[in-house]
């Protein structure tokens, strides 16, 4: 037994040793390919020896994750890599695991890394200041443009298009219980789970809100935080309280399926995220908004291969089809829904409609431009209201609309 | 009555025996056995589960956690951190308080050392900001270990409850002052602290930025070791933790020394959460312990609070871990699966230590 034992360490180790030896080896060589492109652009990469590699904050059992990974499939299916050229790391916390994880994936030669948690995002940086020839893209975050270093990168999709497409899908129920008596047009009051206080979640909800409001004026909205992104208990907890708290309908901006499945027993229609809920809510899921991460990803790869600079902030919607809704659960959504939400992606796609349009919100009774006229805290958003609406995640990809409008009430702190 | 004397008449198969002694090459053996073993159940419930070839999975965690350089460092910088926590529950276990607050002490340390980045990073040269934190933080889990240890003595409180409450009110506070320091505010993490000016960073020793760390824990190795086997308060703690009739009776103060061994165990914790916040991850959160402060309670009790067991031990887990993320990439396991294994593991390593404490007789042929 002792003797086994012996062999199967000293086999161990000798493999150890022999793994140790081809990641050096792997390092020279991109080293020296990296040299040979120093003249601004890196070398273009061939797609049969090209690695990328992918931090993930959770596995294929969280939704959030489910839908990179998706995107991850969908960009090696259209470039053709295959399976060990990619390298994923799975429930990476927001700490400096995630540091040790961008510098291993660097290690083992990987060309482009993508992080998708919005805490990792000072780990990638520092990893990118120690690999400049590997393009490091981090997705939600802020800092690649303020970085000054040539290979970070962040991306985002515009999430707020499908959460405005899913607010008129919502909207329209309400429209629905109004003309059927349930409710009065008072009563018109949406309950949102939030996550955090910032501005991703701020940004997200107004669009939801602004997109009920497009089709039911008398639309009110109440937002309470679960402070995570993903607690199944909390998230029902929350969408409880709202519903007792006379929410007629819920959303979320959080990554479980606790709301929906609240609102299966309460008897509310709700407006998920990221995944189809109709699988745990099938006579309350509406739609929901979700991300269809592949685009980035197979423009970010591309870009590798081709040896270009890939963009330092990069969010797109519906124009490029980065986001969409989930089908619309006929069962519960209000008759003509399906047209609508053509009629208003199209108008999203040809630029004809603005999410954060000016005309169609205040604050504190006033519009965002005389706010920004008086001065005082609303200045700074001076740079992004031009042309009549809120230039959301043009300057820089992560959401920015961080005001609350009238019409919402949010117990932030 | 007839059926009880029959069975009493009769020597059962088999019975425990406690051994008189047994000798260190017959314990190691044992040991080995129990290891040999658990991989082969291991390998068994993999082929069971994910129907991978075992030896290439247990490859792949030796790959993972020693394959390059770079990873041996991450796994000797784990090592380190895990280390430092189980010498500083050691004092407090040998007294037999049961001290399973060092993940509150941890934090508070952390949280002190966080604060004196954010607030001193650019006001001091970093030698003796450096300084400031260890003497800092050390205060922090030192008061954070002193407070049940005074109840412990003046009102005879139960000193593991209230060990662990006090792991909650530290989250609490690290929640706290998270409010304070977020970056951005409302995303509620306080992301790398003075990451452009690396204020209160351990400083790159010999080309590599984890040897303070190394050095540090293995000096606190020392002077504990020392100060347990050598120093009469350290032969004081082990007559408490024995007897404390004994110890009042030899005239010790056992107040004295339960308050005394809890600031040093509390001080070591506290800065080993400053080796976690500045020597590793430069940011504090609620999982800047990460369940550590008990993982170490499994290092010190299985290394019979023999420090250089304890490295064997907490490099072994740390092992299991880093060498865990590397399965999980490698064969699209979850990481749990390593969990699993490592749990196996620890089944047959505790288990044996029956088999050495004890010896089974087993009924003679012949006999009645």
């Amino acid at each position: 037994m002792k003797k086994a034992l012996s062999i199967l360490l000293a086999m161990g180790m000798t493999v150890g040793m022999v793994a140790g030896c081809g990641d050096t080896a792997d390092n020279s060589s991109a080293a020296a390919s990296t040299e040979a492109g120093t003249d601004g652009t890196q070398a273009a990469a061939s797609a049969a020896d090209i690695k990328v590699g992918v931090i993930y904050i959770g596995d294929e059992n969280e939704g959030y994750t489910a839908a990179h990974m998706a995107g991850i499939d969908e960009m090696a299916a259209n470039l053709g890599l295959s399976d060990d050229q990619i390298i994923e790391k799975t429930t990476i916390p927001e700490d400096e695991k995630a540091y040790d994880a961008a510098v291993d994936l660097a290690e083992q030669g990987c060309d482009i890394i993508f992080a998708t948690s919005f805490g990792h995002e000072t780990y990638i940086l520092q990893a990118a200041q120690e690999y400049p020839d590997i393009q490091f893209c981090h997705a939600t975050g802020f800092k690649a443009a303020g970085s000054g270093l040539a290979n970070m990168h962040n991306y985002f999709d515009a999430i707020y298009e499908a959460r405005y497409v899913s607010g008129v899908v919502a909207g329209m129920k309400l429209n629905e219980m109004i003309e059927n008596g349930t409710i009065t047009a008072d009563q018109a009051k949406i309950g949102y789970v939030g996550a955090f206080p910032y501005a991703e979640v701020i940004s997200g909800f107004t669009s939801f809100y602004l997109g009920a409001k497009s089709v039911c004026e008398s639309v009110t909205m109440e937002v309470q935080y679960t402070n995570s992104w993903a607690d199944m208990t909390a998230e029902g907890e929350v969408a409880n309280q709202l519903i007792a708290d006379n929410c007629v309908l819920i959303s979320q901006h959080a990554d479980t399926t606790g709301a929906p499945s609240a609102c299966e027993t309460a008897g509310v229609p709700c407006v998920g995220y990221n995944v189809d809920m109709t699988s745990v809510a099938p006579d309350a899921a509406l739609t929901s908004p979700t991300n269809n991460w592949g685009v980035y990803y197979t423009y970010a790869v591309q870009c590798v291969l081709d040896g270009k600079a890939i963009d330092t902030d990069w969010c797109k919607g519906f124009s490029e089809d980065a986001v969409r809704i989930t089908p619309v659960n006929e069962a519960v959504a209000a008759e003509g829904t399906d047209a609508k939400v053509e009629e208003v992606e199209a108008a999203l796609k040809d630029g004809s409609l603005h999410v954060f349009d000016t005309s169609t919100f205040t604050v504190n009774g006033s519009s965002l431009e005389d706010l920004i006229a008086e001065g005082g805290d609303y200045a700074k958003y001076a740079d992004y209201v031009s042309d009549g609406y809120y230039h959301e995640s043009e300057l820089a990809s992560a959401p920015s609309f961080d005001i609350i409008i009238d019409g919402i009430t949010s117990q932030a702190n | 009555m007839s059926k009880e004397n029959v069975i009493s008449k009769k020597e059962p198969f088999a019975r425990m025996v406690k051994r008189d002694h047994i000798s260190v090459g017959k314990a190691w053996a044992i040991r080995l056995i129990a290891v040999a073993l658990s991989l082969v159940v291991a390998a068994l419930v993999i082929v069971a589960i994910t129907k991978q070839n075992p030896i290439e999975v247990y490859l792949g965690i030796i790959d993972g956690a020693v394959g390059s350089n770079r990873r041996i460092w991450v796994t000797i910088r784990e090592m380190m951190v895990l280390l430092c926590i189980a010498i500083g529950l050691t004092p407090a276990f040998k007294m037999k308080f049961w001290n399973i607050g060092a993940e509150g002490q941890i934090l508070m340390g952390g949280t002190a050392a966080a604060a004196m980045m954010i607030y001193f990073g650019e006001k001091m040269p970093n030698w003796l900001l450096l300084v400031v934190i260890f003497v800092v933080s050390g205060l922090a889990g030192l008061i954070w270990g002193v407070i049940p240890a005074i109840f412990k003595a003046y009102f005879n409180t139960n000193e593991t409850l209230f060990t662990l409450m006090l792991n909650y009110v530290a989250m609490q506070i690290v929640t706290f002052c998270i409010v304070f320091w977020e970056n951005p505010s409302g995303s509620n993490t306080v992301g790398i602290i003075n990451a452009a000016t690396k204020g209160g960073w351990f400083p790159t020793i010999f080309g590599n930025a984890y040897t303070l760390n190394v050095i540090i824990v293995l000096i606190i190795t020392l002077v504990v070791y020392i100060y347990m086997k050598y120093s009469k308060q350290g032969y004081e703690i082990s007559v408490v933790g024995e007897s404390q009739n004994t110890a009042r009776y030899a005239g010790i103060d056992v107040k004295k020394v339960i308050i005394r061994t809890m600031m040093i165990s509390g001080a070591i914790c506290g800065i080993a959460g400053a080796v976690i916040v500045s020597g590793a991850s430069h940011t504090i959160s609620t999982s800047t312990a990460g369940g550590r402060g008990f993982t170490a309670i499994i290092v010190a009790w299985m290394s019979k609070f023999n420090p250089l067991a304890m490295i064997l031990v907490s490099g072994f887990l740390v092992f299991m871990q880093q060498g865990s993320i590397q399965v999980a990439s490698q064969f699209g396991l979850n990481e749990n699966a390593s969990d699993i294994i490592t749990g196996i593991l620890l089944f047959f390593l505790i288990g044996c230590e029956f088999f050495i404490n004890y010896k089974l007789e087993f009924r003679k042929k012949g006999e009645k």
